[in-house]
C-alpha cells in the first residue's frame, strides 16, 4: 500500500529544463513547487573529473541505465517489435539536469512555418503537395505568438548568436555575441557564400562571455575545452538547468527536490490528476503524491509511456488514425549518417582536438519554407553545418573508403587524418506519418511488469529525396572547401532503432483540436484541464534543427498558463478549434 | 606541407625501426608462459617509445602491480587476446601495438566490471534475432561473449593452421580474425561479427582512454595521434590557422 503524503500545489514529474523552467516560474510567483527525479541531484563538482572520454561517450556516465526500462522498436505495423539492449544505443540524460546538462548546445528557433506547417504548405502550393498520410498540422500557435518565450529562454540561458538574414523576426538580439571564428567555420563560410549561401556563426548556449541572466544566474564564458557534448561543463559554461533554474527555484525557498523518485502512475480520476504514485529507487517504496497541478516535464519517451499506463487520454490507432497518444513520433538525428559528406585533407591539418559543442556555422538558406519547392519531391528542408566539438581520441578514428578498419594500414591512416578530416552534415526535418508512433509493447516489460512502450518508426520517399538533396548540397561545400578525397554518405534503406542524440518528438502533441492533438498551445491536456504535458513530446512534426529552444519556449509558455490556471481557479485556457490537420 | 607548431616543445621521440626488438616480442612472447606483459618486456629491452623520460628507468627498478588479471581466469585466453588485440592495433613505426600500450589488461579490467556484465543494458528475454535495424539482441554479456570468441580463435587457429593462435604469423593470425569480421565462424548465441566489433572497439577503447584504465600507457597512444589528452582549455589555441602539437595531460596530471 503506497504511502500517502501531503498535497502539494503543483508537482513536476523530471527535473530538467522543462522541470526547471516551471519550478522556476511558480516557484517564483509563490506557488509551492515539488520537483520529483528520478535520479539524483548533481552540482559542478560532479563534473570535476569530465574529462574522460571513455566514461561519458562509450560508457555513458550521463545517460539512463536500461537494465530495468528501454524501448521497443520496428520498422512497421507488421513486424515484432523488439528491446533496445545496449544502452549506447539509447541515450536519454538521467539525474538532475537531464539532457539540458550533457546537450551540445546548439541553439536554434523552429520557423514560422513550422508552426503552421499544413496551412501554409496547402496556402502555396494546393492540398496535392502534402502526400498521403503525412500527418503534418499547425500547431495550434503562430510564431508571432511564441516568439516572447524564446526571448525568454534566449535570456535565461544567455544564448551566444548573431542575426540570421533567413532566421525569424526576433524581439530583441541574442544576450551575448557569437563564439569565435576559427579555421574550419571560416573555410565554411567563405565555401557557402561562394555558392550564393548566407552562413553564420551557429547560435550556442555553450557561452560567448560570462553572463549573469535576469535571475541573477551566473554562466561563465567557454573555454573551448572539448569536453562538452555527453559531458557536463566542468567551467560552468555551457547553460545547464542546475546552474540556472533549479538554483532559482531553490532559492525562493518554494520548491522541494526530491531524488530517487520513480514516477510509475499519474493519479487519474473524474477528469482530474489527483497527483502521481513513485517509487523511491533505493528503498522500493512506494508513495503517493497528491497535487492541484500535475506537469509532466520528463524526456518525450516517458511522457508518453507514462500517460499511457495510466490510461489518460485516447491511444492513437495508426490502422484508423483515431485516438492521439502516441501519435506523430519523428525523430531527427537517427539518420545522421545518411545526410553527411566527409572531406579528408592531405595537407591541412586542424586543431580538431579542440572545440566546444555549440561552435560551428551553419546556414538557413534550404531550411523550412525558405526556398520554393514547387519542383522538389519533399516539404520543408534542412540545415547545413560544420560543427567542431573537439574529437575524443577513442571515437574519431576517420579513414577513406576502401581501408581495412583495423590492422596496419587502419592505424596508419587513422593516425594520418585524425585531425586532417572534416564533416558538413545536412540536419533535416522530419515529417509524421500515419503509421508512425508510440503504444505499449505487448511482450516486454520492465521489472515491475508495467509493458515498454513500442516505437514504430521508418524512412518514406519524402526522406530518401530529403537526404539526396541534403547530401549533394554538402558535397558542393566540400569540393568549394577544397577537401582532397571528398566521401558523401549512403543512402540508408530503413532506420535502426538507434536514439542517440535525445531528439525524438511527438506522441502529446500540440494542435488546434482534441480531435488531432492531446493539448494545447499551453501544453494542457484537453481532456485533462490539471495536467500539462510539457516538451518535444508536443511537437507535431520534428523541424530542422536542434529542439531545446523550441522546448525551454513551450515550457515557458506553460509556467504561464499553470499560474493562470492555479490563479482563476482551473478551467481550460484554450478553446478548441478546428483542426488544420493532413488526416 | 603542414606546418606543425609545436607547443611545448615535445619533438617526434617515436622513430627507429627496430625489427630484433619486435622479433624479441615475438620469440618472448607472452604466449611462452613466463612472465608476461608490457611491463616486464619494457624492462628487459627498454621502451624505445619513451626512452628520454624517467619512466623507462623507472619501469626497470620497479615491479607493476596492476598487471595481474581480473577476469581472464586461463592465461591461455589472455593470450589470445593480447595477440588479438596486436593485430587490431599493431606495432609500427609510429609507436607501440596494442600490447605494449597495455589493452589486454584494459580489457581484462572492463570486462570484470560494469561494461562486461551489461549491467546498464536491458538483459530481460525473451531473446529473438529479429531485423538488422533492431540491433543486438544476445542474452550473452560481453565477458561471456570475450570468452566464447577468444576460445574459438584459438579452436579455429589450431583446425586451420595447426598451431595456437599466438604462435601464428602476422598474417595467419590476420587471416583468422578475417574469418571473425566477415562472420564466416559459428559462435552460439552471437555472431562471430559481433564478438569482433566489440573486439575491435575495445582495442581502440584501450589504446586511447585516459591511462588511469590501464592502456595507452604514459599517453603514447594520444601522442600518436596527437591528442593532447585533459588539457584545462584550448581558448588560447582555437583560433590558431596552424596545427599545435602539446604534450598530453592525463587526468591524474589534470589532478595534481
Amino acid at each position: 500500500m503506497a504511502k500517502k503524503l501531503d498535497k502539494v500545489e503543483v508537482v513536476t514529474v523530471g527535473v530538467g529544463w522543462t522541470g526547471g523552467i516551471i519550478a522556476a516560474e511558480l516557484a517564483k510567483a509563490g506557488y509551492q513547487v515539488l520537483g520529483l527525479e528520478r535520479g539524483v541531484e548533481t552540482s559542478l563538482d560532479d563534473y570535476n573529473q569530465i574529462k574522460d572520454e571513455l566514461k561519458y561517450n562509450p560508457r555513458n556516465e550521463m545517460m539512463d541505465d536500461l537494465s530495468d526500462a528501454t524501448l521497443t522498436f520496428r520498422n512497421n505495423l507488421d513486424t515484432e517489435a523488439l528491446p533496445i539492449r545496449d544502452n549506447g544505443n539509447l541515450r536519454i540524460g538521467k539525474d538532475t539536469g537531464g539532457g539540458g546538462s550533457h546537450w551540445a548546445a546548439q541553439y536554434h528557433r523552429y520557423f514560422p512555418y513550422d508552426y503552421e506547417i499544413y496551412s501554409k504548405t496547402v496556402e502555396r502550393y494546393g492540398k496535392d503537395k502534402i502526400p498521403e498520410g503525412m500527418t503534418i498540422q499547425d500547431w495550434g500557435i503562430t510564431y508571432d505568438e511564441i516568439e516572447p518565450y524564446y526571448d525568454k529562454f534566449e535570456k535565461m540561458a544567455g544564448i551566444s548568436g548573431e542575426e540570421d538574414p533567413f532566421g525569424p523576426q526576433r524581439s530583441n538580439p541574442y544576450p551575448t555575441p557569437p563564439m569565435k571564428d576559427v579555421p574550419i567555420t571560416k573555410m565554411f563560410k567563405k565555401a557557402a557564400k561562394n555558392l550564393g549561401y548566407h552562413p553564420l556563426t551557429l547560435a550556442s548556449a555553450t557561452l560567448s562571455e560570462s553572463y549573469e541572466n535576469p535571475d541573477g544566474q551566473r554562466i561563465n564564458a567557454c573555454q573551448y575545452c572539448a569536453f562538452c557534448y555527453s559531458h557536463g561543463c566542468q567551467f560552468g559554461a555551457k547553460s545547464d538547468p542546475i546552474i540556472t533554474v533549479i538554483p532559482t527555484a531553490q532559492e525562493t525557498n518554494n520548491f522541494e527536490l526530491r531524488t530517487n523518485a520513480n514516477v510509475t502512475r499519474i493519479l487519474y480520476e473524474d477528469g482530474k490528476a489527483k497527483g502521481v504514485l513513485y517509487t523511491d529507487t533505493r528503498t522500493g517504496e512506494e508513495f503517493e503524491q497528491p497535487a492541484d497541478v500535475v506537469v509532466m516535464t520528463s524526456y518525450t519517451f516517458n511522457n508518453v509511456r507514462l500517460l499511457l499506463l495510466s490510461e489518460i487520454g485516447k491511444p492513437y490507432n495508426p490502422k484508423t488514425g483515431e485516438g492521439v497518444i502516441g501519435k506523430n513520433f519523428c525523430d531527427h538525428h537517427v539518420a545522421d549518417g545518411a545526410s553527411s559528406v566527409r572531406g579528408f585533407f592531405n595537407d591541412k591539418k586542424f586543431n580538431l582536438y579542440a572545440g566546444a559543442g555549440g561552435l560551428g556555422a551553419i546556414f538557413y538558406d534550404l531550411a523550412a519554407d525558405n526556398f520554393d519547392h514547387s519542383d522538389v519531391d519533399f516539404i520543408h528542408g534542412g540545415v547545413a553545418r560544420i560543427t567542431q566539438g573537439g574529437s575524443g581520441a577513442i571515437t574519431h578514428n576517420p579513414v577513406p573508403k576502401g581501408t581495412p578498419s583495423w590492422g596496419r594500414e587502419f592505424k596508419e591512416k587513422s593516425l594520418f587524418y585524425a585531425n586532417r578530416t572534416l564533416n558538413v552534415n545536412f540536419m533535416f526535418a522530419v515529417m509524421p506519418w500515419k503509421d508512425h508512433y508510440m503504444d505499449l509493447d505487448p511482450n516486454y516489460t520492465d521489472r515491475s511488469g508495467d509493458p515498454l512502450l513500442r516505437v514504430t518508426f521508418d524512412f518514406k520517399d519524402q526522406d530518401h529525396n530529403l537526404l539526396k538533396f541534403g547530401r549533394d548540397v554538402c558535397e558542393d561545400v566540400m569540393k568549394e572547401m577544397g577537401a582532397d578525397i571528398i566521401e558523401p554518405s549512403e543512402d540508408i534503406e530503413h532506420i535502426s532503432g538507434s536514439f542517440i542524440f535525445q531528439h525524438s518528438s511527438g506522441g502529446a502533441i500540440m494542435g488546434n483540436s482534441p480531435e488531432t492533438s492531446a493539448v494545447n498551445n499551453y501544453s494542457q491536456m484537453w481532456d485533462v484541464d490539471n495536467l500539462f504535458v510539457v516538451g518535444a513530446s508536443a511537437f507535431p512534426h520534428f523541424s530542422s534543427a536542434n529542439p531545446t529552444g523550441t522546448v525551454g519556449a513551450m515550457a515557458y509558455r506553460a509556467a504561464e498558463g499553470i499560474e493562470e490556471f492555479l490563479a482563476n481557479g482551473g478551467g481550460q485556457l484554450v478553446e478548441p478549434k478546428d483542426a488544420k490537420a493532413n488526416t | 606541407m603542414v606546418d606543425d607548431k609545436n607547443k611545448n616543445g615535445n619533438g617526434d621521440a617515436n622513430q627507429e625501426e627496430d625489427s630484433s626488438r619486435r622479433k624479441f616480442l615475438k620469440d618472448a612472447g607472452i604466449f611462452t608462459g613466463g612472465v608476461v606483459g608490457a611491463g616486464f618486456l619494457g624492462g628487459v629491452i627498454g621502451n624505445k617509445w619513451w626512452d628520454d623520460s624517467d619512466s623507462a628507468t623507472e619501469s626497470k627498478t620497479t615491479p607493476d602491480f596492476s598487471e595481474a588479471r581480473i577476469f581472464f581466469n586461463r592465461r591461455e585466453d589472455f593470450n589470445v587476446l593480447s595477440w588479438a588485440t596486436e593485430r587490431i592495433f599493431p606495432e609500427d613505426d609510429h609507436g607501440p601495438g596494442a600490447i605494449l600500450l597495455g589493452v589486454p589488461y584494459f580489457i581484462d579490467r572492463q570486462l570484470a566490471g560494469p561494461w562486461g556484465k551489461n549491467a546498464d543494458d536491458y538483459m530481460m528475454g525473451p531473446f529473438k534475432e529479429g531485423e538488422s535495424t533492431q540491433g543486438f539482441q544476445s542474452p550473452l554479456n560481453r565477458g561471456e561473449i570475450f570468452t566464447q570468441g577468444i576460445r574459438e580463435i584459438n579452436k579455429v587457429s589450431n583446425k586451420k593452421f595447426k598451431s595456437s593462435f599466438p604462435e601464428l604469423e602476422e598474417e595467419q593470425q590476420n587471416e583468422v580474425l578475417m574469418m571473425f569480421e566477415n562472420d564466416e565462424v559459428e559462435l552460439k548465441n552471437v555472431s562471430s561479427a559481433r564478438f569482433f566489433s566489440l573486439l575491435r572497439q575495445a582495442t581502440l577503447e584501450g589504446a586511447y582512454s585516459d591511462p588511469l584504465y590501464g592502456g595507452n600507457r604514459n599517453m603514447d597512444g594520444w601522442r600518436m595521434k596527437e591528442f593532447p589528452g585533459a588539457q584545462s582549455a584550448y581558448i588560447n589555441e582555437i583560433e590558431e590557422e596552424d596545427f599545435i602539437k602539446m604534450d598530453p595531460v592525463s587526468l591524474s596530471d589534470y589532478n595534481q
